[in-house]
């Protein structure tokens, strides 16, 4: 093992303030995985195309393969494990499950928060926007319909 | 009122909205040494020598080669009737046939430190000429395993032509399909992990759809004891066919015992690309003979598949394309001759449909082209060849029995939802019009089998102390929702509320036997098993409460709505399950509410139609599927919300074959779609949403009349699109477009009918 200098991060994930030491190439979502024990946060593919490791980062979706930890630094992020209310599903979770919006599980933590996403900045999207708005998250069991459903009743829930 | 046939919510969903997956990379597994594979980046090459003195030089750093595996080759069971000759060592020997194929593996501390190591380990390769297509290998001249003198690894079929066969036929059409090399690209990458507990057994933790099947494999070619042999598979991200054991986890399994200590390994996507085994690769030439009115006489399938590099699997399936030729049809002649051969690419399996798919490919552009030819309507030349409803059983010339079916029925309803007659005016209209985008309109109709070599599975049901069930399965569910589906099917038996019913699956010391999951075939044996036990469960519950309630068991009756035992005619004193199960452990008699079921049956024959509407770019050759209208009949439904889900997938994945996915070789053997860059396979933002249209004929082989559903959109989607595109391209006389159609595809196949 190389040595390599580490930084020091300072970062809120899920609302709880985390200081860490990391190698300068450490993604975030290897940090979240193995150093924070996030293992929700999914790893899919190599090149950014998949978006089962989005989460969200001062609010926005974020593919936590392509950022850095130490690009982290400062930031609020918020991974599936911080959606939901003790028992509560958040909105979005919920309307995954009405909707029957996931089989495998896989690609969902990466859809329900790109979705979270998608409602702040289009409370009403139209069922083209979603399409096009999801089109970085890849799902290979739903051929996405109910995903689709599952949006547009949360975004009627007012998620 | 009963449960089954509710949307019932399903009850796995929560812990994967919350992140709770537990799949088996999210393992802790403290300790565990990282194992990294070193692949070849050749497809064919000599390989004279493995040097792993640099990277073993490295702190923590061991590598086994090929001459350090003491471990079978991996390959197929004698009944496939495959070449027993071309079997994969666990590591390359002295040669390797695919690029990705293991040369040297890596056992590190941590993750980095074995891509470190792996790029240090020096392999000295001599380049052999390779084969990549099924022509150039059914040529023999490049050999892959040359002490056989010929790349065919399995045949099927006839081989013996008449030459009169078409004798008597007005019209003869033919064509070639290629159904492409395909990858099942699961958003989960494999992980194994291992380790030899104390006790001298072996626990191997697998990414797969066949824990049982993976155990027998494991000793087998291990050399252990199958009692000795735990295999857990947990929660899956997704399988399509192709996630059972493969090298990998035979390898973390062999490297546990060899160092005696835990193991593990996740691969990359790219690895994922290369590594986990593909599917399809079936070349499909067929003809088809019948009279000017529309009547087909006779038909011939000439399969040649690729088997990959090792045949396993995929050098098998040509058998069920091969059963499956006739689909719908009722064709007095049919034909078929397969070949599989091997080539210097990643070997080939079942992925979603595994061989029905390529039968429905074939015959469906057979029936367009010759609906062409005399003028009939696509859905007029279907309906005068479909089996008539009332000649179930059927069997087909190709030897299937097929169960149930209404293909009519199943065409009228589809026409009717999908209004044909004016999507036929629609594109009446803009053909006059001439605008630079081709309506087309594609139909398809398929019949698919369902647990296709009639298999067994184990069923059990326990009542807990607590009064709740259990129900084990030797089913596996990778995303197909197991957990709810056969929970509504014990809780539906025992009278309990669906939550009450606990659904455990995938390890092999938990459920005695299993068959796994695969060929659609999960609740039509493995539901039927379970119900089968829980039915038991309620007949020895009877006894139990007769005892309590001073009555015999004869005179007991369960009131499944309320969930209450009592004397036939009067409603109390009754029993919950509570009481009784509080009860009868407290007489030690709770053992005696425990029951294991097998249940064996024969194939059953699901069927659809599917309709699916393009535009056709002429200019640019680019295809937009602006609806898909399917009918899919499985039987009866269970759970109608996992029902949709299933062919929402379905369809899927059968339109990514039609319009987008392949997988590609270079000249030189190198895959060029290794990332999910490369290999594109649809987002939300290439697919509409699907019209389903639920039509049920139930089967007479099981009690609950389920078929298989899980496979149907995939053989019903690709051949509507396909019929789809060429439709749209009618006017330009184009009758041939290669899969995918992709814009390439159908641009160059305008060209060559302009020129």
């Amino acid at each position: 093992m190389t040595n390599i200098a580490h930084e020091t991060i300072s970062l809120a994930v899920n609302g709880e303030r985390r200081e860490a030491d990391v190698e300068p190439r450490q993604l975030l979502v290897y940090f979240l995985r193995e150093q924070l024990g996030l293992t929700g946060t999914n790893v899919g593919c190599d090149t950014s195309s998949c978006g089962a490791c989005t989460v969200l980062l001062d609010g926005e979706s974020v593919k936590s393969c392509t950022v850095l930890a130490v690009q982290a630094d400062g930031g609020e992020v918020t991974t599936i494990e911080g959606l939901a209310s003790g028992d509560e599903l958040h909105p979005v979770q919920q309307a995954f499950h009405e909707q029957h919006g996931l089989q495998c599980g896989y690609c969902t933590p990466g859809f329900v928060l790109a979705t979270v996403s998608l409602l702040e900045e289009n409370p009403s999207p139209s069922e083209e926007e979603i399409r096009r708005a999801l089109e970085g998250n890849l799902c290979r069991c739903t051929g996405y319909h109910n995903i689709v459903r599952a949006v547009e009743a949360a975004a009627r829930a007012g998620a | 009122m009963s449960i089954l046939g509710n949307r019932v919510l399903r009850v796995e969903d929560p812990r994967f909205l919350r992140g709770e997956g537990r799949y088996l990379e999210n393992m802790p597994l403290e300790g565990a040494a990282w194992v990294t594979f070193v692949r070849s980046p050749l497809a064919h090459a000599r390989v004279n020598a493995v040097d792993t003195t640099a990277a073993e030089a490295l702190p923590n750093v061991q590598v086994f080669t090929g001459a350090d595996v003491d471990a079978h080759p991996f390959g197929p069971p004698p009944y496939w009737n495959i070449n027993p000759a071309m079997v994969r060592p666990l590591v390359a020997r002295d040669v390797v046939r695919f690029a990705g194929e293991i040369v040297a593996v890596v056992v590190s501390e941590d993750r980095a430190s074995g891509v470190d190591a792996a790029e240090l380990v020096m392999v000295d390769y001599d380049s052999l000429p390779v084969v990549l297509t099924v022509e150039d290998a059914a040529k023999d001249e490049v050999l892959l395993f040359p002490d056989e003198g010929t790349n065919v690894a399995a045949r099927g079929g006839s081989q013996e032509h008449d030459d009169g066969f078409f004798d008597g036929c007005d019209v003869v059409v033919s064509d070639t399909v290629w159904s492409q090399r395909m990858a099942a690209a699961p958003l989960e990458p494999r992980s194994a992990a291992a380790e030899l507990g104390e006790d001298g057994r072996l626990t191997l933790w697998a990414t797969s759809q066949t824990p049982h099947t993976d155990k027998m494999v494991v000793a087998g070619i291990l050399g252990f004891d199958p009692a000795q042999v735990r295999v857990i598979s947990q929660d899956v991200g997704g399988g399509f066919g192709a996630k059972m054991l493969e090298v990998e986890g035979l390898l973390i399994a062999w490297l546990a015992r060899k160092l005696g200590r835990r193991v593990r390994w996740t691969e990359t996507r790219t690895e994922n690309m290369l590594a986990l085994l593909h599917g399809r690769a079936q070349q499909l030439e067929f003809t088809l003979g019948g009279s000017r009115d529309g009547k087909v006489l006779a038909y011939r399938l000439d399969v040649l598949a690729d088997a990959g590099a090792y045949p396993i699997l995929g050098a098998f399936l040509p058998n069920l394309t091969g059963l499956m030729a006739s689909a719908v049809y009722a064709i007095p002649k049919i034909e078929v001759e397969s070949r599989s051969v091997v080539t210097n690419t990643t070997p080939t399996t079942s992925i979603r449909g595994a061989g029905r798919p390529e039968a429905a490919q074939a015959i469906e552009r057979a029936l367009d082209l010759y609906a062409a030819e005399i003028g009939l309507d696509p859905a007029e030349v279907r309906r005068t060849n479909f089996i008539p409803q009332d000649a179930f059983p059927h069997t087909t010339a190709t030897g299937a029995t097929y169960d149930s079916g209404d293909y009519e029925g199943a065409l009228d309803l589809l026409l009717r939802s999908a209004g044909y007659d004016e999507l036929r005016e629609e594109q009446r209209r803009r053909r006059a019009e001439g605008g630079p985008v081709e309506l087309g309109i594609g139909l398809a109709a398929y019949v698919e089998i369902s647990n296709p070599v009639a298999e067994t599975e184990f069923g059990e049901v326990e009542i807990t102390e607590d009064g709740g069930a259990i129900l084990r399965t030797g089913s596996f569910s990778h995303g197909q929702g197991h957990e709810t589906t056969f929970a509504m099917i014990a809780a539906e038996r025992l009278g309990l509320p669906v939550e009450r019913v606990t659904v455990v699956k995938g390890d092999t010391d938990e459920i005695p036997q299993g068959a796994g999951t695969f060929g659609s075939k999960s609740t039509q044996i493995g539901g039927v098993a379970g119900r089968l036990a829980a039915d038991e469960v309620v007949e020895r519950a009877k006894g139990l409460a007769g005892d309590y309630l001073e009555a015999s068991a004869a005179d007991v009756v369960l009131d499944p709505a309320l969930g209450r035992f009592h004397v036939v005619g009067t409603a109390e004193p009754s029993l919950s399950w509570v009481d009784l199960a509080t009860r009868a452990s407290t007489d030690g008699r709770l053992g005696e509410l425990k029951v294991s079921q097998e249940f064996q049956a024969p194939p059953t024959f699901p069927f659809g139609i599917h309709l699916s509407v393009v535009d056709v770019d002429k200019e640019t050759g680019k295809v937009e599927l602006r609806r898909h209208v399917a009918v899919d009949d499985a039987g009866t439904l269970i759970n109608p919300l996992v029902a949709d889900g299933q062919v929402h997938g379905g369809i899927a994945f059968g339109v990514g074959q039609a319009l987008y996915e392949e997988v590609v070789y270079g000249e030189d053997g190198y895959p060029l779609t290794g990332t999910f860059v490369g290999y594109a396979f649809p987002s939300a933002a290439e697919l509409p949403s699907y019209e389903r249209v639920e039509m049920v004929t139930p089967t007479p082989h099981n009690t609950l009349g389920v078929k298989g559903i899980g496979e149907s959109g995939t053989v019903g989607s690709t051949p509507a699109v396909h019929n789809a595109v060429l439709d749209a391209l009618a006017p330009y006389g184009v009758h041939h477009v290669d899969l995918p159609c992709n814009g390439e595809n159908v641009w160059k196949a305008l060209q060559e009918a302009k020129a």
